[in-house]
């Protein structure tokens, strides 16, 4: 008997963490969902112009106000809103005459390709960085990478985008303009993730791969500067604490070199917060930075949920709340992962 | 760290080395960079937005029209002629025999009378362009008929002067739809709107092959065209909302004409080669309300001390940089019937004597809503510094556009700057907008025109309004408008200070472009590279 139980339990302890896993999952969406839709409604715009604009009679501003569902109590609202999408159903946007999930699904490959390869470089230039700052603290190349931080962290974005357009694709040509595909290459990939770098390389259509990185590489060197800044710090911090461990010293004296030092014993220990670091700024990036999607006429998650609210496309501002909340909860899911497979100790719980 | 900027430097290079952009836009296709995001729906029974009933105009054709090859002139589109009743009110369009949808259904009176029945049935923003002319949705069907499938009979239950009618009919809800097309995507009694919303099924120079939202327009030439075929086959309208990397793209190649330049980079463009600027006055009227429910703005003399009160030129040659030309009444010039004096001038002692006549020698506090960006953020800041050499303190409410038309529309605003365009080519539009209050309280149901936002109503003069579109003899009829932007200039709750003048850049290369005052009248069809 005792050890039917405990052969039980560990498929037990599974069924309840993902049970209580899905629990934390609904309560945050519709704790998501309910603070979104009613500060959004509190706000002074009308929901009803967006749709019928500025001249329409009362008889138009009446049936679209009634097609919205805004007849009906706000409590009342939000509920029928929640029982759609329970049913899987997001609304239509107002503003795209089209369901919100469609909408969804093409802006946000966009933002998703931009984000990732934004912390790519981020991550691959910011990281070593930040370990050499600590490693020559308060020496020049210490100096060197903290002014490159500061003005990453300093410059808007708006400007360094405008910037960068001017030189690298303006006067040198290095790079492709705003957009992402030149006219030539428009509607020519098949589309299957939205990715445009993945659905060209599925189809070794090698020139567009290298057309649509073209026009890539500049927002998301821009934007992987922003985040590059954010992880030179933080890094930077987290190795001038360990650096200052006893174990540090002990590792000197048993004859290690410094640089093995610093990166074998040291720089695993920082891997744990480093990875959230690294997660929130990805999850930030892919909330879509509207700036940058702006100034380089890039259709994504930013400049969606912007219009949306500006002009109370409830069912569009909800749909890509949700959005955001996925990726959030899903970057935390990852990070723990990978909390596990850095910590042994962790393992064992 | 040395390593990771080396492969950095690496990935620069491999980029540098990739083939970059071709420096030509494709020979068959047109690309226009525009902001569309206001784009909000292609059926032309809603459209109500430029980008949309821009893109309408190209792509349906229209019962009445100016034609690409003169937007000037008000002509017959589908239909070939018209005679009008003794009365004025039974109109009988011949419809030009021969013409194609793009699907290659025939385009019939039935067609055409679809389409306007659809516009009432439907009830959408621009409904109210027809629905003042007698029809609602029990009698559509009665007075729009297709007699055979060349005569479209159109009666009208309202007295209103034929120009004005056929001026209606040119305006976007003349658009001829294709019935069997919009039929057969119906969906619950819609007519095809849900559809149409995305799609088109017209008879213009173009169709709509694809709208991706915030992303770009393409449109492909319509063979069937009643015009013949569009010279470029292919016209890409591609939403860039900043006017810098639009200038860049345009510089490039990568574009072939940006619309919404600034007037700095106008300038800057003016010594380049490879590009074209052209600027063409529009329709589109800058202008302050001034709320008649503020206790000091009563007073005819206070709202004409505040005329007094803006620098026009000084504006006009500013930061609007020939971006706007001064007009203050509310029909704008190179118009039929425009009022082309501008009477105020800015004269602070004129100002100063007004205000003291009125009882306010000091002035007083003023708030005045405008939109958060440009132009109005620089000219409400003009404002504020004018007016506050007569003593009247300016505290600008700056907000986004929605909020802002949300507070105009209950008329919780003191003073509001914003724009006017005309729903048509026509001044009663303007007139009924600026002068028509028929119920100023609180609870009135109409279109909440901007008298009634203002809280103004001069019964004399909204007489004289209804009077004027009425008017079936020409010369008096303008007259009458000339006269009523007299009294509005006079005595109205509006200092009407600019009207705008749309500035456009081409690639030196691009010929043909036809861009008129206003969305209805800008065609791509003739668009030569």
């Amino acid at each position: 008997m005792p050890n039917s139980t405990r052969s039980g339990s560990p498929l037990l302890r599974f069924a309840g963490r993902v049970v209580s896993f899905l629990l934390t999952l609904a309560i945050t969406f519709v704790g998501l969902t309910a603070v979104t839709f009613f500060i959004s409604r509190l706000t002074k715009i009308d929901p009803v112009l967006a749709v019928v604009g500025d001249k329409a009679t009362q008889a138009a501003y009446d049936a679209a106000y009634l097609a919205l569902g805004l007849d009906q109590p706000l409590p009342m609202q939000y509920l029928i809103y929640l029982r759609r999408l329970l049913s899987g159903d997001f609304g239509v946007s107002v503003l795209t005459a089209r369901p919100v999930l469609t909408d969804l699904l093409r802006v946000f490959p966009a933002t998703f390709e931009l984000a990732t390869i934004a912390t790519l470089l981020g991550v691959a230039i910011g990281v070593p960085a930040g370990v050499l700052a600590a490693a020559r603290k308060g020496r020049l190349a210490d100096h060197v990478i903290r002014v490159i931080g500061l003005f990453g962290y300093s410059v808007p974005v708006f400007w360094l985008g405008l910037v960068g357009l001017f030189v690298f694709y303006g006067k040198l040509g290095w790079v492709s303009g705003p957009g992402r595909l030149d006219i030539f290459y428009q509607d020519i990939v098949t589309r299957r993730t939205g990715v445009i770098l993945t659905d060209s390389a599925i189809e070794g259509n090698w020139e567009i791969f290298a057309n649509a990185f073209s026009h890539l590489i500049l927002p998301a060197s821009i934007l992987g500067y922003f985040s590059l800044a954010y992880i030179a710090r933080m890094t930077r911090s987290f190795m001038i604490d360990q650096l200052s461990q006893e174990y540090i010293t002990a590792a000197r004296i048993k004859g290690n070199s410094y640089w093995r030092t610093v990166w074998f014993h040291a720089f695993p220990n920082i891997m744990v917060p480093l990875v959230t670091v690294i997660g929130l700024s990805y999850a930030t990036l892919l909330e879509g930075a509207v700036l940058t999607e702006t100034v380089f006429a890039w259709p994504g998650l930013g400049l969606y949920i912007t219009r949306a609210l500006f002009n109370s496309d409830m069912n569009a501002v909800l749909g890509g709340t949700i959005l955001v909340g996925a990726v959030f909860i899903t970057i935390n899911l990852v990070s723990d992962l990978l909390y596990r497979l850095f910590d042994p100790r962790l393992r064992t719980s | 760290m040395l390593k990771a900027m080396k492969s950095a430097l690496v990935a620069l290079a491999l980029v540098a080395m990739a083939p970059s952009a071709q420096a030509a836009t494709p020979a068959d296709t047109l690309v226009i960079a525009k902001q569309i995001d206001d784009l909000i729906s292609l059926d032309p029974a809603e459209a109500y937005e430029l980008s949309g009933i821009e893109v309408l105009a190209n792509t349906y054709d229209r019962i009445m029209r100016f034609e690409p090859t003169d937007v000037t002139k008000l002509v017959g589109g589908v239909a070939e002629s018209v005679t009008v009743s003794e009365d004025g009110r039974t109109f009988t369009f011949k419809i030009r025999p021969g013409q194609k949808f793009a699907s290659g259904n025939p385009l019939t009176a039935a067609d055409a009378a679809f389409s306007l029945q659809r516009v009432i049935k439907l009830e959408k923003t621009p409904v109210f362009l027809l629905s003042q002319l007698g029809w609602t949705k029990d009698n559509i069907d009665t007075m729009v008929v297709a007699t055979d499938d060349s005569t479209l009979t159109v009666t009208i239950g309202v007295d209103f002067a034929p120009s004005l009618v056929y001026a209606l009919l040119s305006s976007v809800v003349g658009s001829v739809v294709d019935s069997k097309v919009a039929m057969e995507h119906a969906v619950d009694g819609d007519f095809g709107y849900g559809w149409l919303k995305t799609n088109s099924a017209g008879s213009g120079a173009y169709v709509i092959k694809s709208w991706t939202p915030n992303e770009a327009v393409v449109l492909e030439a319509n063979p069937n065209y009643r015009g013949g075929e569009a010279n470029l086959k292919r016209v890409i309208i591609r939403h860039v909302p900043e006017a810098s990397a639009q200038r860049l793209l345009l510089e490039k190649g990568d574009i072939d004409i940006a619309r919404n330049l600034t007037p700095d980079q106008i300038d800057a463009l003016s010594g380049n080669a490879d590009v074209k600027v052209t600027a063409i006055p529009e329709a589109l009227l800058y202008y302050v309300g001034l709320n008649q429910k503020v206790k000091e703005l009563q007073d005819p003399k206070v709202r004409q001390a505040l005329r007094h009160l803006v620098d026009y030129d000084g504006i006009a040659g500013s930061f609007f940089k020939g971006a706007a030309q001064v007009h203050q009444s509310f029909w704008a010039s190179g118009f039929w019937a425009a009022y082309d004096e501008n009477p105020y001038t800015f004269d602070v002692a004129k100002a100063k004597a007004l205000l003291a006549e009125a009882g306010y020698p000091d002035g007083f506090s003023l708030d005045l809503d405008a939109p958060n960006f440009a132009p109005f953020t620089n000219l409400a800041q003009s404002v504020q510094s004018t007016f506050a050499q007569a003593g009247i303190k300016v505290n600008i409410v700056s907000s986004e556009m929605a909020p802002m038309l949300t507070k105009y529309r209950a008329r919780e605003h003191q003073a509001l700057m914003v724009y006017w365009g005309p729903d048509y080519m026509d001044p009663h539009t303007n007139a009924d907008g600026f002068v028509t209050n028929i119920d100023n309280t609180d609870a009135a149901t109409g279109g909440k025109p901007l008298a009634w936002r203002n809280t103004w109503q001069d019964e004399a003069l909204v007489k004289a309004t209804a009077d004027a579109a009425k008017e079936r003899d020409e010369e008096k009829r303008k007259a009458a408008y000339i006269e009523l932007q007299k009294a509005v200039l006079d005595q109205g709750p509006y200092i009407i200070m600019f009207q705008s003048t749309s500035q456009r850049a081409d690639r030196a290369n691009v010929a043909g472009f036809v861009q008129g005052s206003s969305s209805d009248v800008t065609y791509y069809n003739l668009t030569t590279k």
